[in-house]
């Protein structure tokens, strides 16, 4: 039960200078490598959301999200994880394609990933695409082949399935089960 | 009126009823001090200028540990901020309520590396509860009141304000506003309402103290911790009827001295790594553990897998990430320990008995006797001494190392603010400002500094301080010629390679007491002691009696750092 894994903490803070890094010290002072982290504000413009991903155990992720709870700047912490939480990242990138054939495969496999094509030149294309870290593991792994000449992607942002919010603490089960089977293949 | 930054800073601290300030001027904070000038002609605050900022911070948070109130101390920018650092670590490790005041370059030399900046902020993150860049003049007062509130509330802990020179000069609009209000207005009003934030201590869940109840019905072998929690919430009086309604042997931590007296029949004394005999059995044999405000640090649990391996563990804590932090608990409550205790007493209304378990743990020593001989003196010697020479209500302050552990373990502790030590980040140093914070807060007490000759010769510069303020202090000087606790290690875990321990080097401190304007006597005797705090305690100025120590007497008893909490390598 408490093995490694992959936490999603979604992080509501004061939209501040200096916020950020009060956040990110308590990860780093601790060791942990931030896999992932996306800041944005919120519809509140004096409130940032800031979805961080970390690999740890079970009992470190709430020692961790008690700590991040206790910075006066922090209005709300919760933890996300896969079997309630929808997870997206945007992934930009930039693929080589010195043929015309080349370049029509390159759409082709885009077009199945349901990415778009946002900038297309000569001898490069580059492709977006909104996903998982499988669906943007996979794409990756059959363009690598054409020469990714950069990449770029925004860090993962995730929400609650169901009506649930971050500054709820409980669920009932039977509400995001529903909402999973409903939405699951959407974006 | 429109009244400039560093009237509205002096303004706000009289909304907060501060009366003594230490601190230490310079260049970025010559408008807070050149304001400072009319307060104090007025008598409206006390300024106290030490000898180094450390000292200064010190001071403050000896100020606040003694009093319960919030310190207050002051500085410059760059190395005077930086000086503080330590100290500010000190009171976060110890969950000391400190403000500290540090004026930084005008805005408009900020990251230019201008003379004398450092990014304060940054360096203190990790340490403050809270600390504020001041961006205008404008918000000046709401972060002054949301500091203090900070500082004090929940788990109390140090804030820094920095604050631009700039902006001590600007002017704007200030509406005074009593303390009661500041929880309603402004930004603090706004953190109020916020649910995350609770300013005031949770309040316990009736459900969990129920549980509490139940399981203390059904231990046989009870016991408790007093930490550093019960001495913050001022719960003494508390810990102690729980203590005797459920007939429970209770141990205190280095932080809990003073929150459970030291002599009551249920005392077992100091727990953990020099923890006694009865107090490191009774945790072993125990089958339910009340931690009360104790975090369970690595000089407490040396072993978390085998910590109270035979009972339940009830983890009482004001701060939620605590809980199950250092050991895993079979049960907590969250909440002022004040609270959760009186809740507790209500749902537990008979006494109970538990005699049988009382007299194992008691049939083990509660304290360490030490082996007289001539020519020096013992650990337990000399605090028996002070205890029983000085006033009962006297004031201890500690530096780190061999000394605190003795003064903790003979020196009977009664009421939570007798002794200021630091414990979580055993800073060697400490004692001086600390006595000098609680001797400006309670002049009327004996205030004794008990240190020894490697922490003393740290900040001792503050011994000008004391005798410029009339700052009475009797320093009780463990003076072994090394240092102690390193030096013990190295003798038991380091094959007595007694590497850069030694000091036996100046200065001489009955001549340093004189160069100081203070009185001092170099004993080895107990009659030669006594002698010697009679005449420290007749005497006007303060006093250093150095008290001549065998150099390899050691702290016992001693379990290694890692080990079980029985496998003692000293007896």
């Amino acid at each position: 039960m408490n093995e490694n894994k992959r936490w999603t903490l979604a992080v509501l803070v004061d939209n501040e200078a200096g916020v950020l890094s009060r956040v990110a010290r308590l990860f780093s002072g601790k060791g942990y490598n931030i896999e992932s982290l996306a800041v944005g504000t919120t519809d509140d413009p004096q409130v940032s959301r800031i979805t961080i991903e970390v690999c740890t155990a079970e009992d470190q992720v709430r020692l961790l999200s008690n700590q991040l709870r206790k910075l006066i700047c922090v209005h709300s912490v919760k933890i996300l994880d896969d079997s309630h939480a929808i997870r997206r990242e945007l992934l930009l990138m930039k693929v080589l394609c010195s043929t015309a054939e080349t370049r029509n495969e390159i759409i082709q496999i885009g077009n199945i990933f349901r990415a778009s094509i946002i900038d297309v030149s000569k001898s490069s294309i580059t492709l977006a695409l909104i996903g998982d870290e499988q669906k943007t593991e996979a794409i990756q792994n059959l363009l690598r082949e054409f020469g990714i000449l950069e990449l770029v992607r925004t860090g993962m942002v995730a929400l609650e399935r169901g009506q649930y919010t971050i500054d709820e603490q409980t669920k009932e089960k039977g509400e995001f089960d529903y909402g999973k089977n409903v939405l699951r293949e959407g974006l | 009126m429109l009244v400039t930054g560093a009237k509205i800073l002096m303004e706000c601290l009289m909304e907060q009823h501060v009366d003594t300030i230490f601190g230490y001027p310079g260049g970025t904070i010559l408008n807070v001090y050149d304001e400072l000038y009319n307060y104090e002609k007025e008598g409206k605050v006390r300024h106290i200028l030490t000898a180094h900022e450390q000292g200064a911070c010190h001071a403050a948070d000896g100020y606040a540990r003694a009093t319960g109130r919030v310190g207050v101390c002051f500085s410059t920018s760059g190395p005077g901020a930086t000086n503080m650092v330590t100290g500010i670590a000190t009171a976060y490790l110890d969950s000391s309520p400190i403000v500290c005041i540090t004026c930084n370059v005008a805005s408009s030399l900020i990251g230019k590396d201008s003379f004398q900046e450092v990014d304060i902020t940054g360096v203190t993150m990790p340490i403050t509860k809270c600390n504020f860049l001041v961006h205008s003049v404008e918000e000046l007062a709401d972060i002054v009141r949301e500091a203090f509130a900070i500082a004090r509330s929940g788990r109390p802990g140090p804030v820094l304000i920095d604050i631009p020179k700039n902006i001590t000069a600007e002017k704007c609009e200030y509406t005074p506003l009593p303390r009661r209000e500041h929880s309603s207005t402004g930004k603090l009003g706004d953190l109020m309402r916020r649910a995350s934030h609770d300013f005031k201590a949770p309040e316990p869940d009736e459900k969990d103290v129920d549980k509490l109840v139940e399981m203390i019905r059904e231990s046989k072998k009870p016991m408790l911790i007093c930490g550093g929690g019960v001495v913050r919430a001022r719960a003494h009086e508390e810990m102690k009827a729980l203590a005797r309604r459920i007939d429970a042997p209770t141990a205190i931590t280095v932080m809990g001295a003073g929150g459970f007296h030291g002599l009551d029949p249920l005392a077992t004394g100091m727990i953990g790594m020099h923890g006694s005999q009865a107090s490191n059995r009774a945790v072993d044999a125990c089958d339910l553990l009340i931690a009360v405000g104790c975090r369970f640090s690595d000089r407490v649990a040396l072993k978390p897998e085998t910590f109270a391996r035979n009972a339940r563990i009830v983890q009482i804590d004001i701060d939620r990430s605590e809980i199950n932090k250092n050991v895993k608990t079979a049960h907590h409550i969250v909440g002022d320990c004040k609270h959760v205790l009186e809740k507790l007493l209500e749902k537990l209304p008979e006494q109970m008995d538990h005699s049988e378990f009382r007299k194992y743990v008691f049939s083990f020593k509660t304290e360490t006797e030490y082996d007289p001989a001539e020519g020096r003196l013992t650990p337990s010697q000399v605090l028996s001494c002070v205890a029983e020479t000085c006033p009962k209500d006297s004031i201890i302050a500690t530096d780190v190392g061999q000394h605190q552990m003795w003064a903790i373990q003979h020196f009977h502790f009664d009421y939570p603010g007798q002794l200021l030590t630091s414990g979580g980040f055993g800073t060697m140093g400490f004692g001086l400002g600390a006595a000098l914070g609680a001797k400006a807060a309670f002049p009327e007490k004996c205030v004794i500094h008990i240190t020894g000759d490697g922490g003393f010769r740290m900040n001792c510069n503050e011994l000008s301080t004391e005798q410029y303020y009339g700052l009475k202090i009797i320093h009780v000087l463990f003076d072994n010629g090394t240092l102690g606790m390193v030096r013990q290690w190295q003798n038991l875990i380091y094959n007595k390679r007694f590497t850069e321990t030694t000091l036996d080097r100046a200065p001489d401190f009955v001549k340093l007491a004189d160069a100081y304007g203070l009185k001092g006597r170099r004993v080895s005797s107990a009659e030669e002691l006594q002698e010697a705090i009679r005449e420290a305690l007749a005497c006007d100025t303060g006093y250093i009696i150095d008290c001549v120590i065998d150099i390899d007497e050691m702290v016992r008893p001693m379990v290694g750092g890692g080990s079980h909490i029985t496998d003692f390598m000293l007896y």
